[in-house]
């Protein structure tokens, strides 16, 4: 009996690191509706400088004072970052301010290496809780329980700030409608940086409280970002007390879990929140999101079919593309099969994020699934090439029929999580199920037939495949149900009126995106002869999305330049420097100052701009005005 | 940095014959690839190992007369990212064999490339029993000792404890899955008698380490075998240290005694674990003693493991080419196979057999030294001696 009290306590402790964390970031979302990816950037900053801190200035006033003051810097660091990049981005479309925290997280991870060099690095113990405390024969650490205590003093605090204070009172407003707390007089910019401050303090405080049973090192941030996400919408976005309930369920999940089957943990907070999401679809606390105003930027610039002069010009760049085996080198080849796969891969969720409006995290799992299916035809059945790619993305269309119909149920930030959630089921399946997928050492010797093995014909695969997807998709966004499609994502209230069936034409999208993304694993197994769990990813899933975002959501063809942008910029960068984190987050940080409509978004204005000798279309972009549903 | 660096041999190529573009072409190439961003810890001094190697190398007089140039790219850690760079390589760069790579994934990536272009590839670090046996081919070797090897050396300290009751923790992922499952093989075998009480299978890089290391106490196992490695094990050593886990429990655990996972550990550190490792304060042998103050003056900081293992990758790449005289693939095959060389360990030799070298490693137990980790009683265990018979393995290894 003893045993499972001290492991309840166990539980709780984890819960408490978690619960500091989730809090900040689901404050920050509540507010603002940034999806904060830096958030685990600034955790890892907290325990770096704490880290410092306390090794510099010893004794108890040293290490509680050295773990308050690194949360303050760090918080310091954050309305910095609030005040130079978000504000200048809070008006961009959904999710963009998701690729400027991305891009910091990258700069970051480079940084700390530069600063603390790379080893990994071991704090103190905190001053009067390094031992452990008897129960009954067991043992609990001391720090154990100061942690325990510390997560309902947050709560309690957090608490008194939101229901005791104006500020607090402010929040909550903007938290339910920020849109009429502006019209009601307040200081967004100041509220904003505010909110933005004390979710950084609380991130950092929650990293440089890790010091005491942790190493501190430079992947600290992604080890915790994806996990406290996963918190915090369990809980339910903005919801303080969600966070908290959320947190104690997976860390106790865990550790009653791992009794029973060890393994578990890998999996075990996306099973929670996947079965969490289909059951509760604003998660455990969280409130139905209100139906979001539009900006009217759409309807200003609504899409159209490209005229036949821009029609000759992309016909013009495939057929300059397609030269291309005459002037370059095998690897520049091999570079350009791989570029024509992502950008199948950025359109498939391009399609489903701009026409659509449902921006998928776990997009990889098709993709990953189209390489697998691949993989099984041609190593288990031994199927020739040309079957094994027309079947192969079949598995990625099962997978987006399956996972797609729960997914389009929800909307907004939570079908975004339940696609990842489903993503990384997927992923742990091909991870443990070594006996048949290989594990993480995967399938191998998935190589093409010999009249596909060389270079340029690969490549002219690639690329032909690219382009009769990118047309098809086009086609698809321009037909009747792309324009239901776009309906669903502007008003599903308006589209449902006019006798549109919203969750079907979704889901049918949702297989349409899914399957194309598994033609682009399918070639992608071909080209690397190989496929691994890695492919169906959260890295991959981010970078897709990065592509889009690069792009510009609010266009047509973002897709298809954000990936190519991205991939080439990525690949000569990992080439060519050791700090390729560095510089391309950099390049992203800039890309979304400068362009924070995306590439494509941003070249779209500026040739409306010359059309247009008359301002007022550009002032309304730039502050767009709410329009009311 | 990497970038830099070729650039600065190719300037000094320059300079050294004195002409124009042609002398480069003179030179021989060697393709590195390696988790740099991914892993510092281990890659840092990785770099700094197989730069002295190089330098070494040029300074002899470079192979065969001709310059020795290594070209270096990171693979982020990602499968998919080391085969682009392999292709760079190979295609664009015209190196003469890879060589490099840490996790075990990567390394059977890079030989299936190798194997599908008919490129020499000299695996540094992964130590999945798979690149050498039931994955291996013809056109991959591998330095560093095995999961098996390992398994085997930790296998010989431990089957004479007395401990019965077994517990194992590890890394849920290839590396600590087949670690576990070998030397579970090799103990049922020597000591029918023990049983197998508990495993713990944390997710790499994401140990919970409370649960974990109450549950493990919970099931009273006599002894435990550890396979976590670099910040789970730091968590693991804390949680573990404070609940008393390790108290009256013998411990056996894979490469706990390198500097690059000890060190950090620094008073924390438990007594007494039995451990593979690099004790490079304790080894006093004249071909040690060369590598250790040629690298200290060069860098002025101590050896890590992965120095070595840099240092050693480039050494016998040089070695297998300077034998082949030339950068034929098949010559180079031919000549590596069975091929003997000096290392900082002590001769080895790449065997005919799986393409396995073999390098040795040191077990000995961990002890706290003036609030740091150390190594103690640390004895070297020759590679050869803990392979399996040859029949064994050629039922292991596919014919090429």
């Amino acid at each position: 009996m003893a045993f499972y009290v001290v492991q309840f306590l166990t539980g709780l402790a984890s819960a408490a690191s978690l619960f500091l964390v989730a809090s900040g970031l689901s404050i920050i979302f509540g507010v603002t509706r940034i999806v904060n990816f830096a958030h685990g950037a600034f955790y890892m900053i907290g325990a770096y400088i704490a880290f410092t801190l306390t090794e510099r200035f010893s004794g108890a006033f040293g290490f509680w004072g050295g773990v308050v003051v690194a949360a303050l810097a760090v918080a310091l660091i954050g309305v910095l970052v609030e005040m130079v990049l978000l504000r200048r981005i809070y008006h961009a479309p959904e999710l963009f301010q998701l690729l400027g925290t991305f891009g910091l997280t990258l700069m970051v991870e480079d940084l700390v290496v530069l600063i603390w060099g790379p080893d990994d690095l071991v704090g103190r113990r905190a001053p009067g809780f390094k031992g452990a405390v008897d129960f009954f024969g067991q043992n609990i650490p001391s720090y154990d329980l100061f942690l325990i205590a510390l997560g309902p003093v947050v709560l309690g605090i957090l608490w008194l700030l939101f229901q005791r204070t104006r500020w607090g009172v402010l929040v909550r407003a903007a938290t339910q409608d920020r849109d009429m707390v502006a019209a009601l007089g307040v200081n967004q910019k100041w509220l904003f940086t505010s909110v933005f401050a004390v979710g950084v303090f609380l991130a950092a405080l929650g990293g440089a409280l890790q010091i005491p049973r942790d190493a501190v090192h430079h992947a600290m941030d992604l080890r915790i970002i994806v996990e406290v996400f996963v918190v915090v919408v369990i809980g339910g976005l903005g919801s303080i007390v969600g966070a908290f309930v959320a947190a104690v369920l997976v860390s106790e999940l865990n550790a009653f879990g791992i009794l029973i089957f060890p393994k578990i943990s890998i999996i075990l907070v996306f099973l929670v929140m996947a079965v969490v999401l289909i059951v509760r679809p604003w998660g455990l606390f969280g409130k139905p999101e209100a139906a979001a105003r539009k900006t009217p930027g759409l309807t200003v610039n609504p899409w159209r079919p490209l005229t036949s002069n821009e029609r000759l010009a992309s016909l013009a760049a495939l057929v300059i593309a397609a030269t291309l085996p005459l002037f370059v080198g095998n690897y520049a080849l091999t570079v350009g099969s791989e570029i024509a796969i992502f950008v199948i891969f950025a359109v498939s969720l391009h399609f489903l994020m701009s026409v659509g409006g449902l921006a998928s995290f776990g997009h990889a799992a098709y993709f990953g699934l189209g390489a697998y299916g691949v993989a099984f035809l041609a190593k288990m059945a031994g199927l020739p090439m040309i079957v094994c790619l027309l079947l192969g993305p079949l598995l990625g269309c099962m997978g987006a029929a399956i996972f797609g119909f729960f997914a389009v149920q929800l909307s907004g930030v939570y079908f975004a999580m339940l696609t990842l959630a489903f993503a990384q089921i997927v992923w742990s399946i091909a991870f443990q199920w070594v006996s048949v997928t290989g594990g993480d050492n995967g399938i191998l010797g998935v190589w093409p037939a010999s009249w596909a093995a060389s270079p340029s014909h690969f490549y002219w695969l690639a690329l032909g495949v690219a382009a009769l997807v990118t047309i098809a998709l086009r086609i698809a966004v321009f037909s009747p149900f792309g324009y239901a499609l776009r309906a669903t994502r502007d008003s599903v209230l308006r589209s449902e009126a006019v006798g549109i069936n919203a969750k079907r034409i979704q889901w049918t999208a949702f297989v349409i995106a899914g399957t194309t993304a598994g033609i682009g694993g399918a070639l992608f197994a071909y080209l690397k002869g190989s496929v691994f769990p890695d492919n169906l990813g959260i890295s991959l899933s981010v970078d897709a999305l990065v592509m889009v975002l690069l792009g510009g959501v609010e266009t047509v063809s973002g897709g298809v330049i954000g990936a190519i942008v991205y991939k080439a910029l990525n690949i000569w960068l990992v080439s060519q420097t050791d700090l390729s984190k560095l510089v391309l987050g950099g390049f992203i940080v800039l890309i979304v100052v400068v362009f924070p409509k995306g590439i494509v978004g941003m070249l779209e204005m500026l040739a409306q701009r010359r059309r247009k000798s008359s301002p007022p279309g550009s002032s309304l972009l730039a502050k767009p005005i709410e329009s009311a549903e | 940095m990497r970038a830099r660096n070729y650039f600065v041999g190719a300037a000094f190529a320059l300079l050294a014959a004195g002409m124009g573009h042609s002398a480069l072409a003179q030179d021989i190439k060697i393709g590195e690839i390696n988790s740099y961003s991914l892993l510092p810890s281990f890659t840092e001094p990785y770099r700094k190992g197989w730069q002295l190697a190089v330098e070494e190398i040029n300074a002899a007089g470079g192979i065969n007369g001709k310059k020795l140039v290594v070209v270096s790219k990171d693979d982020g850690g990602k499968p998919a990212d080391a085969q682009t760079a392999a292709n760079e390589l190979v295609s664009s760069e015209g190196v003469a064999m890879l060589t490099g790579t840490f996790l075990s994934n990567i390394g059977l990536a890079v030989s299936d490339f190798a194997n599908q272009k008919k490129v020499f590839f000299l695996a540094a670090e992964p130590l999945t029993d798979a690149v050498t046996w039931s994955k291996g081919n013809k056109y991959t070797f591998r330095l560093r000792p095995s999961n098996y090897m390992q398994a085997a050396m930790l296998v010989e300290a431990a089957s004479k404890l007395p401990a019965k009751r077994w517990a194992t923790i590890a890394p849920n992922y290839e590396y600590g899955q087949s670690a576990v499952a070998v030397f579970k093989k090799l103990m049922s075998e020597k000591r029918p008698d023990i049983q197998w009480v508990d495993e713990q299978w944390p997710p790499q890089g994401k140990i919970d380490a409370g649960p974990v290391v109450q549950a493990v106490a919970q099931a009273n196992p006599e002894a435990i075998l550890n396979v976590t490695f670099g910040p789970d094990l730091v968590k693991l050593v804390r949680e573990g240290n404070t609940r008393g886990l390790f108290k009256g429990r013998e411990v056996v655990s894979f490469l706990t005694g390198e500097p690059e996972y000890l060190d950090p550990l620094k008073d924390e550190t438990p007594e007494g674990w039995i451990v593979t490792g690099y004790p490079w304060y304790s080894i006093k042998t004249p071909e040690h003693d060369a590598f250790l103050k040629a690298y200290q003056a060069k860098y002025n900081d101590y050896p890590r493991l992965g120095s070595i293992v840099g240092y050693q990758t480039i050494k016998a790449a040089a070695a297998i080419l300077a034998k082949a005289g030339s950068t034929d693939t098949d010559k180079m095959i031919a000549a590596a196979e069975g091929i003997s060389m000096p290392s900082p360990f002590g001769e080895i030799t790449f065997r005919k057999i799986d393409h396995q070298s073999t390098l040795g490693a040191f077990v000995g137990k961990t002890a706290q030294k003036d609030g740091k980790g150390v190594m103690v009683d640390a004895s070297y265990k020759k590679g050869a001696d803990y392979l399996p018979s040859d029949a064994e393995v050629e039922k292991l290894r596919p014919k090429d």
